[in-house]
């Protein structure tokens, strides 16, 4: 137990304290100061490649319309790709094209960061479509996160403008996610992991047994598929696959890749503020978070499977859907961690858990903000904290401001229509298809775990995850355009209302800091935001929990 | 224009990130470490007999068994078995393998043989599955269990430990064992 509790400790706290230099990379990088001569020249070559519409700074709603620009252009370019992969080259294996639903499904996913995948890789996507459509998104939209996290903490800071995306979308591209995934594929590919553009190996087995055995380009996707809370894996069962995963050691450098860079943002976010004292409380809170539910998960998996009760087994923790080389423990961290993240990359079957633990990666995608996706987890925590401020304004009678920025009811009904959103695509989704054949039929578990999986699919999708209760049969008409369309709303309107937040923020004249208003750097901030999002976050979700993973460990217990 | 700026920056994000990066990563993986970056193939007598890391079907007494796999072992379809852990199939299927292997009270089969691998190509299992096999292995090639055990037990050495479970490439066990035991005519 001690050593199962050692690793994940030194996983976290090796990977916070890494995020600190990187967080203040993040800040130059995205925010160099005006004599910065380095960044300088990378900037004016980024307006260079940009073209015309690069240099001008842009106010929320230019900066919103170039992002949904270019989003809705990757979008059809990787949705075009998917349709006709079978046509082009990069494709050993012969892999037809995608159906029309299947496509939609999967460009939506990738294109959202969320990288929920109703296909299986090595049975249905070319070299090509996975490192030209699927990866270079794996690239681009982490990039368009970090933008978006940039340009609001831009607004707070009272600049005038919120930057220029097309500048931002190429410093979180080149200056962060290139140069780290570089790092993390070149160890990647040292400790085994293929990287190939052969097509499937033929072996004649000992027991003289004909065995396909599937490769690819793994390595390359596999570092910015960690790095970037993108989560979609090569092979179908993502890091669990013994290629895209070989041992504990990749295990280690693929478990600090998803927490790096959400951990940083939130120093970045300080830095471009000038308050690191108030990221530091932020951050304080979100680590808590995380440890409560990894303590959670580690308790609840360490009991043995229930399924081999009175059966001549020898009853060690469940090992279902698990590794051997990568353990229980590795295995549980990483579910934990791959939710709190928006990444949604596997080591191990969800759907196998104890039925308590796979409750906690509800839980966090429930919440999804603690770190949450690359720049849209702390955006969503923002929203949070806004909420906070006003609902402390009106328990302990503080002036409601943040930062100086006098939070008013248009901009809390804006940040709640965002959180709420999330409850009403996930809790809808779910009640329409439980009640319907649409999700009824489609379930592979019976009693409580059948329900368990329809709500997993649309919380992962609507969190922007991308993890699922795999044994769901989601390859059909129904589920493929339903969660791309919760897949879509749930990105782009937390991503439009806080920039039209910080636009209304931004028109209005700042108050100073006074004793009156709460500060963002105190312990009641800190109280009143976990409390916020207790409240929005784990009570809308209370009955379905109840309905889904607790009524199921309650029949089995 | 916005249109004309999302035309340039994607084609220079998809030169960048799909092209130079992926051919950098490449070359790493066929120059440095050629035999892992083309899924560290297993030759024998000329022919592939498998990857190192991925589980192969055995059946035959002589050889160590691999846990079960939810894809009998397709490795161009990998996956788990998705079962929750209340599902009554998990129960069924480890009746079933229990009386393959023979096991009962006072021999009970470790769990990793009766729980199917997330990817269903898990190629290791833990020294003691392998050791509970040694008995069957060791009957099948008329050779002492002893000889067999010591065997599994220098396997498990060259295996680098994972949070403190010695564990045997399945794969790699068996070839030794056709090296060290070889198997007669009708030995399977």
């Amino acid at each position: 137990m001690f050593e199962s509790l050692l690793i994940p400790s030194l996983v976290i706290g090796g990977t916070a304290l890494l995020s600190v230099p990187l967080g203040s990379w993040l800040a130059r990088a995205m925010n160099p100061a005006p004599a910065d001569a380095a960044m300088a020249r990378a900037t004016s070559l980024f307006a260079g490649v940009a073209g015309t519409a690069a240099l001008p700074g842009q106010d929320w709603k230019a900066y919103a319309a170039a992002l949904l620009t270019f989003n809705l252009l990757a979008f059809l370019f990787v949705f075009a790709l998917l349709l006709v992969q079978q046509h082009l080259p990069l494709n050993p294996d012969g892999h037809g094209a995608l159906s029309w639903d299947l496509a939609f499904n999967t460009a939506a996913s990738f294109v959202t960061n969320t990288n929920l995948q109703h296909y299986s890789g090595e049975q249905a996507m070319s070299y090509l479509s996975q490192i030209g459509g699927l990866m270079w998104l794996q690239f681009v939209t982490p990039a368009v996160g970090l933008a978006v996290l940039t340009a609001v903490a831009r607004g707070l800071a009272g600049r005038s403008d919120l930057g220029n995306f097309w500048i931002d979308l190429q410093r979180a591209t080149f200056l962060v996610l290139l140069p780290l995934a570089i790092l993390w594929a070149t160890a990647l590919v040292l400790l085994g992991v293929p990287m190939t553009l052969e097509g499937a190996a033929t072996a004649t087995t000992l027991e003289g047994a004909s065995q396909a055995i599937a490769r690819g380009p793994v390595a390359a996707f596999v570092a910015v598929k960690q790095l970037g809370t993108n989560g979609g894996g090569f092979f179908g069962p993502n890091s669990a696959h013994p290629l895209e995963n070989p041992g504990m050691w990749s295990n280690l450098l693929q478990t600090i890749g998803i927490l790096l860079i959400p951990m940083a943002c939130v120093w970045m976010f300080g830095r471009i503020l000038g308050r690191p004292a108030h990221a530091r409380l932020v951050f304080i809170v979100m680590l808590g978070f995380l440890v409560l539910k990894l303590s959670v998960a580690m308790v609840t998996e360490a009991a043995p499977t229930v399924a081999f009760a009175g059966l001549p087994v020898t009853t060690e923790a469940n090992l279902e859907g698990k590794e051997v080389r990568l353990g229980g423990a590795a295995s549980v961290t990483w579910a934990v961690l791959t939710t709190a993240t928006s990444n949604g990359s596997v080591n191990a079957m969800m759907d196998s858990l104890n039925p308590l633990t796979g409750l906690v990666p509800m839980v966090d995608m429930w919440l999804n903000s603690t770190f949450g996706g690359i720049g849209v987890g702390l955006v969503n925590m923002w929203l949070y904290m806004l909420v906070a401020v006003f609902l402390a304004g009106m328990l302990i009678g503080r002036t409601p401001a943040y930062l100086g920025h006098k939070v008013e009811a248009r901009e809390v009904r804006l940040a709640i229509l965002a959180l709420a959103l999330h409850a009403v695509l996930i809790l809808g989704g779910t009640a329409l298809f439980a009640a319907t054949p649409m999700g009824a039929a489609t379930t592979s578990n019976p009693g409580p775990h059948g329900f368990s999986q329809i709500l997993y699919e649309f919380t992962s999708a609507s969190a922007n995850n991308g993890s699922g209760f795999e044994g769901l049969g989601d390859n059909t008409v129904p589920w493929n355009v339903a969660t791309g369309i919760v897949m879509l709303l749930a990105r782009y309107l937390p991503i439009l209302l806080p920039l039209a937040i910080v636009g209304l923020l931004a028109a209005k004249p700042r108050a100073a800091e006074t004793a009156g208003t709460l500060s963002p750097e105190g312990p009641t901030f800190g109280f009143m935001l976990a409390l916020t999002i207790l409240l929005f976050g784990a009570l809308t979700f209370l009955p379905a929990a109840v309905l889904g993973p607790v009524a199921e460990h309650l029949a089995h217990s | 224009m916005s249109v004309f700026a999302a035309f340039r920056t994607s084609l220079a994000t998809l030169a960048v990130c799909s092209g130079l990066y992926t051919g950098l990563v490449l070359a790493v993986g066929q120059l440095v470490t050629p035999a892992t970056a083309n899924g560290q193939l297993v030759m024998l007598d000329g022919t592939i007999v498998g990857s190192r890391q991925v589980a192969q079907k055995f059946e035959a007494p002589a050889y160590l068994w691999p846990r079960p796999s939810a894809v009998d072992y397709n490795a161009t379809a990998a996956g788990g078995s998705n079962k929750s852990v209340a599902n009554p199939e998990l129960r069924t299927r480890a009746e079933a393998l229990i009386a393959r292997y023979g096991a009962n009270a006072g021999r009970p089969l470790p769990a990793e043989l009766a729980t199917a691998s997330g990817s269903g190509l898990d190629p290791h299992i833990s020294l003691d599955a392998a050791l509970w096999q040694a008995r069957r292995v060791a009957a099948a090639r008329g050779v002492p269990e002893p000889a067999v055990a010591a065997l599994l037990r220098r396997q498990a050495g060259m295996q680098p430990r994972a949070s403190g479970t010695r564990r045997i490439n399945v794969l790699e066990a068996n070839l030794a064992l056709d090296t060290a035991f070889p198997l007669r005519e009708a030995g399977g």
